[in-house]
């Protein structure tokens, strides 16, 4: 019985990617644990193993071939005495569609996600008329910002868990190291609370620190730094010394890691005075935010999230894109409901406002992008002409930024709601691993609608 | 347990000692000029003063929350000072005042931030664990614990990341050297040959938890020794030890040898804090190390046995810090409170100034 080699995933989140380097041919004799082929993604390479013994049949995905989906079929072993003849009828072509899954549960609806969903806001004040655009995903935009900040002030450096040689766990900081040298891209132990520290003391004597942690969730181990040290300097010491620090890294849930990796941080350090937070969603509020977190005076933490570093948004191509810290973006206009979200809750709130529009109801969708400061004046006046609200955020439903949003509106526009302000949000339980519970502990595209279809009282 | 052995080994023979008695003098101590035994004379009263001041005003409800006092710990950050340069950056925990007089911060500020008015260092904001220089290159008075030892290895990274040639003074307790990020921070600054001295200042009770009872490795100078970086003790009772150590230390960081550890054994003659309930010692241990080991005691007998000057020289130095407390007092204690606007000042700072 031939054996099939499958396209492996090297993370959870990983869809596809390419097969770089066939090390057998033909013919050749395997054995388990034999390197047989060299594969890539965007963030990370690996040679791929053989778990069974026989000899390479048929090599059905030619080296060099981009987005090869995982769980392709890519060779075929045959065992002693089996014939190759059959194998040629093999349909199996590259990049081939996924086989059935093994795992009888649906794709988590995050790792599931295929494109950013096209989404035109009507103008966007920040990008002259006729820029150019230019594609581009979240993790070039975040490296372009970070790389053309280092270009422009010396004082800047960047400090982390393989940032530099292993090129970034995320592979953010990829090709840093090589363009700014070992002094300014710094690979530091395994040792949050110390580098946190270490960086926010270098900010104290004057420079630029940008702190990368590998997730916010390792962030716990320096919140105190983070908050204690940081946040609260400038107004402990009258005024005196400041901490222009970046904090920066993905936050959030990312796919199947459990509950411990899989923390929504953002209402935390929004509840902080003295710190800057920042969570983006394009790839272009992503550069022009993180470019503006660097040159700010003030300590900043900057949430990414991991599904999205690999998402495509069109970037303009300006020579010095900085977008102003502290202001939402109305990213569709409309007078029925407001949506509000940021980071990957725009994800959710931008299908669902798809299709809202689609079923007729005209939604005014706003991305938060910085959430301290909150910029209440674009929600508050988006609420006095829609009467309605919706919040969307992946962290849990306490002490959310959505109940902020809620706060202020009874306490800004009370008197033109015309519904109870709503939260989707992820559920209030620790981040279960199985894939259907996590789908379930996450907030969804129908959740949206629902809350929509009830504050517009068409449920 | 044995040692690791450190490149300090030889010298930490020749300064381990136990704290002069003015009995007995000891013969290898190293030797001050007139000039010096003044200076630091004048610097530890000064600080004493100004602490046994604080005291009092807080027991007359002047200044409020939390007052950790330096009292007995004088010689310690007034040896390293004699041995530093102004261009070095020092920072520390909560028992700060000691440390900013030493570093030339004005006593009036540093009073008035107590009292938590507006002239205050802090503008009345901060108060008496968070006072700040910049201009002495002072990076605080820190409320955790142990965080100032990051922090200052940061001000260490700062330094060899700009190429500049000064050197971080760290200070903290023996209470915070069982903090984590103390370990931490120690593996980085050796791992990237920091310029920074770790000054321990062993004054043998964490709040109210003996050095004995809350740390297994008693010998702090060896707490880096897992990291290779040299550590000793000194006798941090006899400002003469410890501006010799500090002085080899700093040097030491300076040559681009990276960080170095010296363990201050010394006292605190008050409590943790003006609350401290005082049951864990006994009277006669304070009383003692009071009566022989006094660090101001030491060099003032040391000034009048080799007639560097004479009784009424000291005195009049005596008037001459009284004077300096007691002004800055009468200023912190009738200067205005801060403006209530000032509650929201220095939260952030505009980005586009």
């Amino acid at each position: 019985m031939p054996t099939e080699i499958l396209m492996p995933a090297l993370s959870p989140t990983m869809e596809e990617g390419k097969l770089a380097k066939w090390l057998v041919k033909e013919g050749d004799d395997v054995s388990a644990g034999d390197v047989i082929a060299e594969i890539e993604t965007d963030k990370a390479t690996m040679e791929v193993e053989a778990v069974d013994e026989g000899k390479v049949g048929k090599i059905l995905v030619a080296e060099g071939t981009e987005n090869v989906k995982v769980n392709a079929v890519i060779a075929v072993l045959v065992g002693e005495g089996e014939s190759t003849e059959a194998i040629a009828a093999t349909p199996a072509p590259a990049p081939a569609e996924a086989p059935s899954a093994p795992a009888p549960e649906p794709v988590p609806a995050a790792a599931g996600v295929g494109a950013a969903p096209k989404f035109e806001p009507a103008s966007d004040p920040d990008i002259p008329a006729g820029t150019e655009m230019v594609e581009i995903t979240v993790r070039q935009a975040l490296n372009e910002a970070m790389a053309e900040e280092m270009r422009a002030d010396e004082n800047i450096f960047v400090m982390g868990e393989e940032v530099a040689e292993y090129q970034g766990a995320y592979k953010v900081t990829q090709g840093l190291l090589q363009e700014f040298g070992a002094r300014r891209v710094i690979d530091t132990p395994i040792t949050e609370h110390g580098f946190a520290g270490i960086g926010v003391g270098a900010a104290f004597a004057g420079l630029k620190p940008i702190i990368e942690f590998m997730t916010f969730n390792f962030a716990m181990q320096a919140i105190d730094q983070i908050i204690n040290s940081a946040a609260k300097q400038l107004y402990m010491s009258g005024g005196q010394v400041t901490a222009p620090i970046v904090f920066r890294g993905p936050n959030g849930p990312a796919s199947r890691v459990g509950a411990q990796h899989s923390q929504d941080y953002s209402a935390w350090y929004s509840h902080v005075p003295g710190l800057t937070v920042i969570a983006p969603y394009s790839a272009a509020d992503a550069k022009g935010l993180l470019k503006a977190a660097i040159r700010s005076p003030n300590p900043v933490v900057f949430l990414e999230n991991e599904l999205l570093y690999g998402q495509n948004f069109e970037v303009p191509k300006l020579d010095d894109y900085v977008l102003p810290i502290g202001k939402a973006r109305v990213v569709r206009e409309g007078k029925d409901v407001t949506i509000v979200s940021y980071s990957m809750g725009m994800r959710y709130a931008t299908e669902a406002t798809e299709k809202l529009v689609a079923e007729g109801v005209d939604v005014e969708l706003i991305d938060l992008r910085t959430l301290r400061p909150l910029d209440s004046d674009t929600v508050v006046e988006s609420v006095k002409k829609t009467g309605r609200c919706v919040t969307v955020e992946e962290g849990w439903p306490q002490g959310s930024v959505g109940s902020e949003i809620a706060s202020r509106l009874m306490e800004q526009a009370f008197d033109y709601l015309d519904a109870p302000v709503l939260k989707v949000t992820g559920k209030d339980v620790p981040m279960p691993y199985a894939a259907n519970l996590e789908k379930l502990a996450l907030p969804n595209v129908d959740e949206v609608v629902a809350a929509v279809n009830q504050v517009t009282y068409r449920s | 347990m044995a040692r690791a052995a450190t490149s300090a080994k030889s010298t930490r023979t020749t300064s381990k000692r136990k704290p002069a008695t003015k009995a007995a003098p000891q013969d290898n101590a190293p030797s001050f000029t007139k000039d010096e035994e003044l200076h630091a004379y004048r610097d530890m009263l000064l600080i004493r003063r100004f602490e046994e001041k604080s005291g009092q005003l807080y027991g007359m409800g002047e200044i409020g929350g939390f007052c950790h006092l330096y009292i007995g710990q004088e010689a310690v950050v007034t040896g390293v000072q004699m041995a530093a340069r102004p261009e070095d950056r020092s920072i520390t925990g909560y028992r700060d005042h000691g440390h900013m007089l030493a570093v030339g911060m004005d006593p009036s500020g540093i009073m008035a931030e107590l009292t938590g008015r507006a002239a205050g260092l802090s503008k009345g904001k901060g108060g008496s664990m968070h006072m700040f220089s910049t201009e002495k290159r002072f990076y605080g008075g820190n409320g955790i614990v142990g965080a100032q030892v990051s922090l200052g290895t940061g001000l260490a990274f700062a330094a060899k990341y700009r190429g500049d040639d000064e050197v971080a003074l760290v200070y903290f307790g023996d209470g915070a050297a069982n903090q984590g990020q103390v370990y931490e921070s120690f593996n980085m600054a050796k791992l990237w040959s920091l310029p920074v001295v770790y000054i321990i200042e062993n004054n043998r009770y964490a709040m109210g938890t003996s050095l004995e009872r809350g740390s297994s490795q008693t010998d702090l100078s060896q707490r880096g020794a897992s990291f290779k970086i040299p550590g000793e003790q000194v006798d941090g009772m006899d400002v003469r030890f410890v501006r010799d150590a500090a002085t080899r230390a700093i040097e030491h960081a300076r040559s681009g040898k990276g960080p170095y550890i010296l363990e201050m054994l010394t006292y605190r003659y008050r409590g943790h804090s003006m609350s401290d309930p005082a049951k864990y010692r006994s009277k006669d241990e304070v009383q003692t190390m009071r009566a022989e080991h006094d660090p101001i005691e030491q060099v003032k007998s040391r000034i009048l046995a080799n007639k560097y000057a004479s009784e009424d020289d000291l005195k009049a130095i005596e008037k001459e810090v009284r004077e300096i407390v007691t002004g800055a007092a009468d200023f912190a204690t009738s200067a205005p409170h801060p403006d209530a606007s000032e509650l929201w000042t220095d939260v952030v700072l505009d980005a586009a100034e």
